[in-house]
């Protein structure tokens, strides 16, 4: 990995890495001192690293869900399933790029998978268009929920998007109705529904492939009604000082509530799927092996519901969110 | 401050004081006409000569669309909590507080039943004077308990927004309510009863992109800003201007978002007469499908 892909607080650990790494390099020519040294180093870096990770605030794992090695769906639809078949298109418009789904096997058992998609380098970035979708990225997905009724699959969703695209095309296709419908056509599906936000979960983006049975966040992600930034430049408009504009944004990220601790608590998610030590970005095939096994364990106790059941229960828990008094 | 200077009663506060001043004439912010208050009051505060609709409270809109003495009001007393204990520059109990007190409510929406050319229905309006008619757990709640009364009565819903949006204070709570009342409207689908979305100045973001965009019907007063991004959040997104009238009630009909474009005078009949092509009829008794 390039030093521009560590994130501030990753610096020190990576140091010590390096440096194990470095011995051990040496030991391989038959040094045999080394050996003891590196398990000190070893030790101190496992310290270090539970350490910074136990007391990360809410914008550094913000940070954590936006790392530019963090795994995106299309890392994780390879480890976590068997086999993948992509299926393109809306049948109204358009194939949105930053909108993927299709055919995939979960340890055997056939499902479909929808998800949102990020591009890694400049142009797979633009080409997903930062994974941000337009309508027909919407109404591709609900297409592909339809299809998973039809012939009674259960539906696999990974969200990860900085919002639903702010454009004037997705503004005249509808950007909102396409987000509303998928939010009422979700919501009475008849198969079970798995949501997992592997990294952003922005808002009305987020929340029109977000409707689900169990919906869980892996460690380091967040969700909430709008991004830390987006909070800070309503609340406290534009700041030219670099240093105070930072500071706002640790604030609203405070403020928000956005990572899984806050919507465990909240009563929003199921589940908080954990992350190898340092994070997914660390080792994409351990993060996969944690999110397939729970995945499993979900469907496995959802596949045992009848229908009549499941839409009950999806419904009741959503109609019970929010916080209200009677005066 | 000289004394005789200060207003000796409390001024209207927020927006109805940029909107609807008190003073015996105005002029129009759309086409600079002059016009009187009285003959404004006459035409529900819309320019007779630019058809400009100024911003009215939300209780007109009940005295203009539900018949006369019919409403009754449904949880009034319902109140938000403060689930992320949010802080900015004011404690969100603080700025419900304020809110209460300017608008002389609890929330951004008034729900209840009623009836429309005597037609029951059940009835909600939002209320944008109350943090820009933002959708907390409050609004969520009680437009969901207003579908719910649609539901086990079988009566009509109607809504009419005005709304920026989800409320950032109560964070993922507030996008909940998207799911919340969406998830309702599917029950109201299947029980096949009918949904009137009005849509006035403005409807945007959450709300657009959850109930707002969901009527079986959707009609909107003249020239209101629709849409799901907000114009100054596009403009910032693509780098340059954007298109004259984008946004608009017209732009949204010419892109196939809208069923009429219906001003004010004219909304209590249209939806009357809507709401009368939809309910069973006579004729279903006589000929069932």
């Amino acid at each position: 990995m390039d030093d521009k892909y560590y994130l501030e607080f990753e610096k020190p650990i990576i140091e010590i890495d390096k440096k194990i790494q470095q011995m051990k390099d040496l030991a391989l020519s038959g040094d045999t001192e080394l050996e003891s040294e590196i398990r000190n180093l070893e030790k101190k870096r496992n310290r270090l690293q539970s350490d910074v990770y136990s007391r990360l605030s809410r914008w550094q794992r913000v940070q954590l869900a936006r790392h530019p090695m963090r795994p995106y769906s299309f890392d994780l639809v390879p480890l976590v399933f068997d086999d993948f078949m992509e299926l393109h298109g809306d049948r109204y418009f358009a194939d949105d790029k930053a909108m993927v789904g299709g055919f995939a096997t979960l340890d055997g058992h056939p499902v479909v998978f929808v998800g949102q998609q990020k591009g890694r380098d400049v142009k797979q970035r633009q080409y997903r268009n930062f994974g941000m979708s337009h309508p027909e990225g919407y109404r591709k997905a609900l297409r592909l929920f339809k299809l998973a009724e039809k012939f009674n699959r259960p539906i696999i969703i990974f969200v990860d998007t900085p919002g639903a695209y702010p454009g004037i095309g997705a503004e005249e296709r509808g950007q909102a109705e396409a987000i509303a419908r998928n939010i009422l056509e979700m919501s009475v599906i008849e198969v079970p529904i798995i949501v997992t936000i592997i990294g952003e979960g922005a808002s009305g983006g987020a929340l029109g492939i977000g409707i689900g049975d169990v919906v869980m966040m892996l460690e380091n992600s967040w969700y909430s009604v709008i991004s830390p930034e987006g909070c800070s430049a309503i609340l406290w408009k534009q700041v030219d000082d670099p240093k105070q504009a930072e500071a706002n944004r640790i604030q609203a990220a405070e403020a928000l509530k956005p990572i899984p601790d806050d919507l465990m608590r909240l009563g929003i998610i199921d589940e908080i799927v954990p992350e190898p030590a340092g994070g997914a970005h660390r080792d994409y095939a351990a993060a996969a092996a944690i999110l397939k096994n729970i995945l499993l364990e979900k469907l496995n106790i959802l596949s045992q519901k009848d229908k009549q059941t499941l839409l009950a229960d999806r419904l009741r828990k959503y109609r019970t969110l929010g916080v209200v008094k009677e005066l | 401050m000289v004394e005789w200077f200060k207003r000796s009663q409390k001024s209207i506060a927020g927006d109805e004081k940029r909107n609807i001043p008190d003073g015996v004439w105005t002029k129009c912010p759309s086409c600079a006409e002059i016009l009187t208050v009285m003959s404004l009051e006459k035409h529900v505060w819309v320019c007779a000569k630019c058809d400009y609709h100024f911003r009215i409270p939300a209780t007109s809109y009940i005295r203009l669309i539900i018949d006369e003495g019919s409403f009754d009001e449904f949880d009034i007393n319902l109140v938000s909590g403060d689930p992320l204990n949010f802080k900015d520059s004011k404690k969100y109990p603080e700025r419900i507080a304020a809110a209460r007190k300017k608008t002389g409510r609890n929330d951004a929406v008034i729900t209840g039943l009623g009836s429309i050319d005597g037609l029951h229905v059940s009835f909600s309006v939002m209320d944008f004077n109350f943090i820009g008619g933002s959708m907390g757990s409050v609004v969520g709640e009680k437009i969901a308990r207003a579908i719910e009364r649609s539901l086990d009565r079988g009566i009509p819903l109607v809504i009419v927004s005005c709304s920026g949006g989800a409320r950032m204070m109560e964070g993922i709570l507030s996008l909940m309510q998207m799911a919340k009342t969406s998830a309702l409207l599917a029950l109201l689908n299947k029980k096949r009863i009918p949904y009137i979305s009005v849509l006035t100045n403005p409807t945007t973001a959450g709300v657009m992109a959850s109930y707002a965009s969901l009527g079986d019907i959707i009609i909107a007063e003249p020239k209101a800003l629709l849409g799901f991004a907000g114009p100054r959040v596009i403009a910032q997104t693509i780098g340059g201007e954007l298109p004259p009238g984008f946004q608009s009630s017209e732009f949204f009909m010419e892109h196939g978002f809208l069923d009429a474009i219906v001003s004010r005078p004219e909304l209590k009949e249209s939806i009357a007469r809507l709401l009368r092509y939809m309910l069973p009829t006579e004729s279903d008794r006589q000929f069932p499908l």
